[in-house]
């Protein structure tokens, strides 16, 4: 392996060490290795790196130039509230803490190049300059002359700069409209499964053998691999459980080798986990509680979901209802529904054709004010002023974002509304009340 | 001063003495009385009871957060604890480093959870950790408003966003390091501090604070109003604390006001899974409400009293609206205002010394006011002809009188309220609670006629006359707990009874020899049976022997058991009346539920109906004075052009509104209605009618239509 990564200009025991600590990810590693030439080298101005998360795109990069020593900066772009700041940290990383007193209060592009040329001259350095900017697609939300500005750095500071993008989304969704500077885009493929187990059986825990733990990341791999494929995720996984494996071993019940009797005691726990701790349902800790508690009081802790009970006020759960059957019902329908002598119409006189399909698989509709007051005022059944109040509670629910208010939120003439809860939530609400929900929807006629 | 050379508006704030003194709140509650001594009194009065009032409640509602905020708190200490543990075990090595957080769910009325957050954030304070910093989602509209929030509160500086000038502040101090808004300065921050904390002096002001504690305080950030933030800021935020987790103790405190799973709708999985969520559920906010009613109003230690009207305003608020206990205790202190600010009588409504002395304190006016009571007049009707005349005539006697009517109505308090409960503790637990599920809704029912007359009186006794014995008897040792504090001699002879009564519940031997003699008696017919033949005869025993059987049923318990709740019966309506029965209850009880309705529950439709239809409402000028649906020529001009609107159809024909408009102006200008000038619509009326009409439309009674030209389309159905 390592054998392949022979380049001029590095130290061969640096780079050693690098593949050591880069496993599976030697094609990647050797191919950014060859872009980025012999330290010296004048390199290609920008490179585009793509690739699901945790595949180790920052880990590589960051690896490989810390070990071999190079000039760089890494940022993150989630970070950078402003762009001010992501040039601080760049020119802080490169050319140290008095270079940021050089730049303005509220920096423009142009400040940081000329800042940048600036430094260069004073600290003129013989080996390439790294930029890395993580999470790069933040960029294109920035000003936008950022993007095609990093992507040809190298000409505007006339420096030997390498400015290399992380990102997970292809390099087409960035390309802006006017066009720039391509940038060479290397693609870092998802851990295969064996990969994977590589990968995660090299953590082995220290007071166990390393083929009892890459045997439970075996099992692990087993249960969690066709859900999940992050490696990040799969470590902590891992640890969260490994405990659980081994117990019977603590308690002498069965030797290291029956893996068989290992599995069948871990597979429940691990199936478990997957509908639990993973989904974030139930919380690491809580998770290791349980796991501690036994069976006993299994199932003692709920998930995040299980708590979907809202309590509202009683006009607000009208409220709601009205918003509910306003977003599902065509306007034409309402006669028919709240009106007291609508005659009898069959659903099919109102079918036209294009409402054949569910609005309900349409997804709600936005309604006006005055349809929603109107809904509502038929379906409530005793006498309501039309208060102050009632109308708070309608902008209390948006608050809640159990409606949404469609365009713009300081609307003042007819606003409208769209609901924004589930048929089972809407279902739950008028049960409490003892409104028949189904009898009014359009769908279910 | 003033000499400068730049144009500017200057202003001067008059000096202090020049200012008159603002009117503090006592001068408006006693502006407009005539007897000012009375309204002072009042005043006071109703202080020292609202006093009282809010420090009872805020102590309620302590006690009611306690036991969340402790749990919340040991969970956070929790967390640090795990955080100082650090890297050394494998496991905690292995494992991604999430960031602990509290889901604290508070109910849907987000304005009441103000008073936890502060709580919350003061007991952090205390016990945990100096860093706690709460965010609102409206000021956090972007992202670098968020960072410059958290920054600026923890470390109590301003920071710069970095794209807002400020030349003064750099003109002032240009050494001054520039402060930039990102996690890496709080790093540092925090480097520092905790550095200085553990090398400096640790007798600081965190002695109470454990060591480990010190050496890594947490930083707690809350977020009031979860479900408000924008999501994506949110999401932005965690990602970058989670890249600080391992040099800072983060900590998230999420208030959540409808259902824990908004944090899966607000938060993908990528960014959820860097926290490790832990649920914290409070209260439900009915509970809530009915221990401050438990604890404000079920009491006579509050003179004050809410008849039944007011009190379902209030509650009704409560149920149909806000859910707000916070708007609920608002409600009462102006239910408590309104009575003493109303009321003249209400001096006499404190506690029960102050009251008998302000009693013998009455001055005429007062006592004839007393005379004039309801209540009191129907107590003098019950009174003898030669104590009537003296009733009528003698103040004194009056204010004698008055202080005995006084103790009564205290001791009926005394006495209501433990009973009260007793009916509600055997009538809550039948089933489709025939009185109330709640204890308020059988004291509204209390207070506003004889209980003892409703149906479901009725039917709650038939049904406790069916209970199953260690359920009943569960039941009444309750009630004697309840009864147990009752100093009055009613309410010991009361529980003396009642322990009586469950003295014999606990005998079961009667019970075996009751059956016995029973057993006897039938037998002892059954050969009385043998001798007969005749065949009507037969029938007729036989008959008598079913009906006597059914009387004899009744075992040993069941005697007991009606004998229960004939005393409960007893006590019930001795007790309960409704305090209209009392003489003198006006002095304590509030009953202008329409007043308190308008205050609390505003309706702005009606009233901008009332106020166009019939503008005498508001503006009590004598010339608007109309008979009934008419509008005075001399009105307002918009409320002509209604009143004139509500006479067409859907449509509006403009010109033929505007000549209307100037027929009815001209009336009220006086001119002559044969003149040629008479109903000419002139430039200045024209104007008017613009702006009326115009108004109109800004309110929302028409809107310009395309349908047909020169005309206006109505937006409200009906008329005259």
């Amino acid at each position: 392996m390592a054998a392949q990564l022979q380049h001029i200009g590095y130290d061969d025991k640096k780079l050693q060490r690098v593949m050591e600590r880069l496993p599976c990810r030697d094609v990647q590693a050797s191919m950014l290795l060859a872009l980025m030439g012999e330290p010296e080298q004048c390199s290609y101005p920008s490179i585009f790196i793509y690739g699901h998360r945790a595949t180790g795109k920052s880990h590589v990069i960051h690896t490989l130039l810390k070990e071999l020593e190079l000039p760089y900066a890494i940022v993150s772009c989630v970070e950078c509230v402003s762009v001010g700041l992501l040039f601080e940290q760049v020119l802080l990383s490169l050319f140290g803490s008095d270079s940021v007193s050089l730049l303005s209060r509220s920096p423009s592009l142009s400040d940081f190049v000329r800042v940048y040329k600036q430094l260069c001259v004073q600290a003129s350095a013989k080996q390439t300059r790294y930029i890395v900017l993580d999470r790069a697609e933040l960029l294109r939300n920035m000003e936008t002359n950022l993007l095609p500005a990093f992507l040809r750095l190298q000409e505007l500071v006339e420096d030997n700069v390498t400015v290399i993008m992380l990102s997970e989304i292809v390099w087409d969704k960035f390309r802006p409209n006017t066009g720039c500077f391509e940038p060479l885009l290397l693609h870092f493929p998802d851990y295969s499964k064996g990969e994977l187990q590589q990968i995660l059986s090299e953590d082995s825990h220290p007071s166990y053998s390393p083929e009892l733990y890459s045997a439970f990341i075996n099992i692990l791999l087993g249960v969690f691999y066709s859900v999940c494929r992050d490696l990040r995720e799969l470590r902590h996984l891992a640890a969260l459980n490994f405990y659980k494996f081994v117990e019977p071993l603590e308690q002498g019940k069965v030797k290291e080798g029956d893996t068989h009797k290992l599995w069948r005691n871990i597979e429940p726990h691990l199936k478990k986990a997957m509908q639990t701790v993973y989904l974030r349902e139930v919380s690491s800790v809580q998770w290791e509680q349980q796991l501690q508690m036994e069976e006993k009081e299994a199932g003692a802790v709920r998930g995040l979901s299980a708590h979907a009970h809202v309590e509202l006020p009683y006009y607000s759960k009208f409220l709601l209802i009205a918003a509910y059957l306003a977003s599902y019902n065509p306007a034409r329908t309402d006669k028919r529904f709240f009106l007291k002598h609508h005659g009898k119409i069959k659903k099919t006189n109102f079918l036209k054709k294009h409402e054949k399909t569910s609005n309900h698989l349409l997804g709600p509709k936005p309604f006006p004010l005055d349809r929603l007051l109107a809904i509502f005022y038929s379906v409530v059944d005793s006498r309501v002023a039309p208060t102050a109040s009632v109308f708070c509670q309608i902008s209390s629910l948006v608050t809640l974002q159990l409606l949404n208010q469609v365009g713009h939120d300081d609307q003042l003439d007819a606003p409208k509304y769209k609901c924004a809860v589930s048929l089972d939530f809407i279902l739950a609400i008028s049960r409490t009340v003892s409104f028949d929900m189904v009898k009014y929807l359009y769908d279910f006629l | 001063m003033t000499s400068s050379v730049s144009k500017g508006c200057f202003v001067f704030k008059p000096s202090a003495k020049k200012r008159r003194k603002t009117p503090t709140v006592e001068d408006y509650f006693t502006h407009g009385s005539e007897d000012t001594e009375n309204s002072k009194l009042r005043f006071r009065n109703y202080q020292i009871l609202w006093e009282k009032m809010k420090a009872d409640t805020e102590l309620l509602q302590d006690e009611l957060n306690r036991k969340i905020l402790d749990s919340l708190l040991a969970f956070i200490r929790k967390s640090v604890s795990t955080f100082q543990r650090g890297t050394d075990d494998w496991a905690s090595r292995m494992r991604a480093h999430e960031i602990p957080t509290a889901a604290l769910v508070l109910g849907v009325n987000v304005p009441d959870h103000d008073m936890t957050f502060q709580c919350l954030s003061d007991q952090l304070q205390q016990s945990v950790t100096p860093f706690v910093v709460s965010v609102q989602a409206t000021e956090c509209a972007a992202l670098n408003n968020m960072m410059q929030r958290v920054l600026e509160r923890l470390m109590g500086t301003s920071v710069s966003v970095g794209n807002e000038e400020e030349p003064e502040q750099r003109s002032t101090n240009v050494n001054q390091k520039r402060v930039h808004c990102s996690l890496i300065t709080l790093c540092n921050w925090y480097k520092a501090v905790t550095k200085k904390a553990a090398s400096g002096t640790p007798s600081k002001k965190r002695t109470s604070v454990g060591k480990d504690m010190q050496q890594h305080p947490p930083i707690v950030v809350i977020f009031k109003d979860l479900e408000a933030f924008n999501s994506r800021v949110l999401q932005d935020f965690i990602l970058i604390c989670s890249r600080y987790v391992e040099q800072l103790p983060l900590m998230f405190v999420f208030g959540i006001a409808t259902s824990p799973s908004t944090i899966q709708h607000m938060l993908p999985h990528s960014v959820s899974s860097l926290l490790c969520i832990e649920l914290f559920q409070s209260l439900s906010c009915t509970q809530h409400l009915a221990s401050v009613i438990d604890k404000v109003i079920l009491t006579s230690q509050f003179p004050f009293k809410p008849s039944g009207k007011v009190l379902q305003v209030l509650v009704s608020i409560f149920l149909y609206h806000d859910f707000s206990v916070r708007n609920f205790i608002k409600g009462l202190q102006l239910a408590l205002l309104e009575h003493f600010h109303s009321q003249p009588l209400s001096v006499l409504c404190c506690k029960k010394e102050a009251a008998l002395v302000h009693a013998t304190e009455l001055s005429h006016r007062d006592v004839e006011r007393l005379q004039q009571l309801p209540s009191f007049m129907r107590y003098v009707e019950e009174q003898g002809p030669q104590e009537q005349v003296e009733l009528l005539t003698s103040d004194d006697h009056v204010k004698e009188v008055c202080q005995k009517l006084l103790n009564d109505l205290h001791k009926y308090h005394k006495n209501y309220y433990p009973i009260l409960r007793c009916l509600h503790i055997l009538t809550s637990s039948l089933p489709k609670y025939p009185l109330g599920k709640q204890i308020r809704e059988l004291h509204i029912s209390c207070l506003e006629k004889n209980v003892w007359e409703n149906e479901e009186y009725a039917s709650a006794m038939q049904l406790l006359r069916m209970m199953a014995k260690d359920e009943l008897t569960s039941a009444l040792k309750m009630c004697a707990e309840i009864l147990k504090p009752g100093k009055t001699t009613k309410m010991r002879a009361a529980l003396l009874q009642l322990d009586n009564l469950l003295a014999k519940f606990d005998q079961p031997d009667d019970l075996a020899a009751a059956e016995n003699a029973a057993g006897e008696d039938l037998t002892s017919r059954g050969k009385g049976l043998q001798k007969k033949t005749d065949l009507f005869q037969l029938q007729k025993t036989l008959l008598e022997m079913k009906k006597s059987r059914r009387t004899k049923k009744m075992s040993q318990f069941e005697i007991l058991r009606d004998q229960a709740l004939e005393f409960i019966d007893s006590l019930v309506r001795s007790h309960l009346a409704p305090p209209e029965s009392q003489p003198l209850y006006e002095v304590c009880y509030y009953s202008s539920s329409a007043v308190l309705r308008r205050h609390l529950n505003a309706t702005p439709r009606t009233s901008i109906q009332t106020a166009l239809s019939n503008p005498y409402h508001y503006l009590k000028n004598e010339n608007l004075l109309a008979e009934d649906g008419t509008v005075s020529n001399a009105a307002p001009d918009i409320c002509i052009v209604y009143k004139l609107h509500l006479e067409c159809g859907r449509l509006i024909n403009l010109y033929d509104w505007l000549e209307a408009y100037a027929t009815v102006v001209s009336a009220a200008e006086g001119m002559d209605p044969d003149s040629a000038d008479f109903g000419k619509v002139d430039e200045l009326k024209h104007a008017r009618f613009i702006q009326a009409v115009s108004e109109l439309e800004f309110l929302g009674f028409i809107k310009s239509t395309k349908q047909k030209t020169d005309h206006v389309s109505r937006l409200t159905w009906g008329g005259c």
